[in-house]
């Protein structure tokens, strides 16, 4: 098997919310079709980092970035680079479930509509094959027309992938997908996960250690800003590096 | 007397005088619509609506004033809903903080407390003297626009508002823009807040006499008008005039177009109400 390549990296990254440092010269490289997870303490910076690669920080005034964000070795930061391009790309997956207060259907092909593509059969097939995709359909198959907010947490939040899937990305962001759900939907979460991985490159961010261990390829490990530790995820939860990393691995603060 | 005994005695005297003052401005209401309904309810008959005003008051009736307070809605909506809710989403969604916003910002709060007469005089320099207009439906329909524009600025901003942002980050994750986050998911969203927020406004502009008394509109039009250029006459401008008469008669007739206005304004409450119950049971975040 040929040696993947880097599908997300970051040079020298630093991220400001105005006078606020917080991302400190970050230098990670995240190979394609991998599920990388990033943890940390709350306020570490990992959720900013992660907004950073689909430029969802754009909105926030005062934020700026200095140094590279690649994506397949592009810098996403330059001006010819497309936000709405990018985002095609980069799908994104938030916290709480976000669907919005339309139909399930609507929900899945809003992307693609937004795109100009109107051709029901062409949405219909989109939203088949996303909902499929996201283990969603069968539950759902039936009541494509109700809205969205009737479904259980969990299966909002996998309305959500599937939304996300339907613009046919090849990166997905992750920002704590299952920290809203209960046991049983996470675990739903986690194995959608394992799945996805076959065909996305993932990014996940989370704070439960015992998520990151079971669904992750490789873990970073953010501190006050900055990336402690990058490593395999084996690697990191039984010889970590750094005693940071040891102490909040093993519950000692977090 | 104990202290808890003493305690409990003012609770309950506070209960008493709560219900009062809740009741007063209940009871004033219901003295008023009760005289009015009185003096103004056997007026009221089909000839009464459809009989154009007279020197008579026996043989006067409304039917210019409704069909311009009519005219004066359609016009006012046509002109204030689109303004008022792009300038709403603008101070929302686009304008950035800066000294220009607030500024904008402060003035359309102000706006919406400077007194209707004020509109009036800005209306007929602007519409009747400037832009030709006369004291026709137009320049009407303009100036309580102006009225009413504060009002829709602001509630359409706070409906915007109570729109999380969760579902705009949703939208920006799949590529949207920022016009296709707001035309697709704000606007939907916030609609009923809007909508309520257009209606309560014009039923302010439908009870204003004053501003329009200013631009010239007139008590005393003998025909319906046919189109927006034409002279007209309201329910407020029709009562204004009818109380101002010495005789008995007119006073009744005053009071029937003023049952007849209520109507109008409660029929508009209502839809503002039912649409806003109707949206909070469609949508809950």
């Amino acid at each position: 098997m040929s040696r993947k390549h880097n599908k997300l990296e970051a040079i020298n990254l630093d991220a400001y919310y105005g006078d606020f440092h917080a991302l400190k010269g970050i230098n990670i490289a995240m190979e394609e079709k991998n599920v990388t997870a990033f943890i940390g303490p709350s306020g570490c910076g990992k959720s900013t980092f992660l907004r950073t690669f689909n430029r969802m920080n754009d909105y926030i005034d005062g934020f700026r970035t200095e140094g590279d964000i690649l994506l397949d070795g592009k810098d996403i930061y330059t001006k010819e680079v497309r936000v709405d391009e990018l985002r095609k790309e980069v799908g994104m997956v938030f916290q709480k479930p976000n669907p919005f207060p339309k139909t399930i259907f609507e929900n899945v092909v809003y992307g693609l509509k937004i795109q100009g593509i109107s051709k029901k059969a062409v949405l219909e097939e989109a939203a088949e094959k996303s909902l499929k995709r996201a283990a969603l359909w069968n539950e759902v198959k039936d009541n494509l027309n109700k809205s969205a907010l009737a479904l259980s947490g969990g299966q909002q939040q996998r309305l959500c992938i599937a939304r996300a899937l339907a613009i046919s990305p090849s990166v997905l962001l992750m920002d704590e997908p299952a920290s809203a759900l209960d046991p049983l939907s996470t675990a739903k979460i986690e194995e959608l996960i394992y799945e996805l991985k076959n065909d996305y490159t993932i990014v996940i961010v989370t704070h439960n250690m015992q998520q990151a261990g079971r669904v992750s390829d490789n873990t970073a490990f953010f501190y006050m800003g900055e990336l402690v530790e990058y490593s395999k995820t084996k690697t990191m939860f039984t010889s970590p590096q750094d005693t940071r990393t040891q102490n909040y691995i093993t519950g000692r603060f977090g | 007397m104990t202290n808890s005994e003493k305690n409990r005695l003012k609770d309950k005297a506070f209960q008493v005088f709560g219900v009062f003052c809740t009741f007063i401005g209940l009871v004033v209401l219901a003295v008023f619509l009760f005289d009015i309904i009185l003096e103004g309810a056997r007026r009221i008959d089909w000839d009464f609506l459809v009989s154009l005003p007279s020197r008579r008051a026996a043989r006067a009736g409304i039917l210019t004033a409704w069909v311009g307070t009519l005219w004066i809605l359609v016009l006012t909506t046509i002109i204030a809903f689109p303004l008022g809710v792009a300038a709403g989403v603008y101070l929302e969604e686009y304008a950035r903080k800066s000294k220009m916003a607030n500024f904008l910002e402060i003035n359309i709060a102000n706006l919406a407390g400077v007194p209707s007469i004020i509109y009036g005089l800005l209306g007929l320099e602007i519409f009747v003297r400037q832009m030709n207009l006369g004291g026709s439906l137009l320049a009407g329909a303009l100036t309580l626009s102006l009225l009413i524009l504060p009002i829709i600025i602001v509630t359409t901003r706070e409906a915007i508002k109570s729109v999380p942002r969760s579902v705009r980050d949703g939208s920006y994750a799949l590529g949207a823009s920022k016009w296709q986050t707001v035309w697709n998911q704000v606007l939907p969203a916030s609609f009923g807040g809007i909508l309520t927020g257009i209606i309560l406004a014009l039923s302010r502009a439908v009870g204003e006499a004053a501003p329009l008394i200013v631009i010239g509109a007139l008590a005393y039009v003998p025909f319906t008008p046919s189109s927006p250029l034409d002279e007209f006459t309201v329910l407020p401008i029709q009562i204004f005039n009818w109380t101002s008469r010495p005789q008995a008669e007119f006073q009744t007739n005053a009071a029937a177009a003023i049952i007849v206005l209520l109507i109008i304004t409660f029929m508009l409450n209502g839809i503002a109400v039912y649409l806003r119950n109707r949206q909070q049971k469609k949508i809950k975040w």
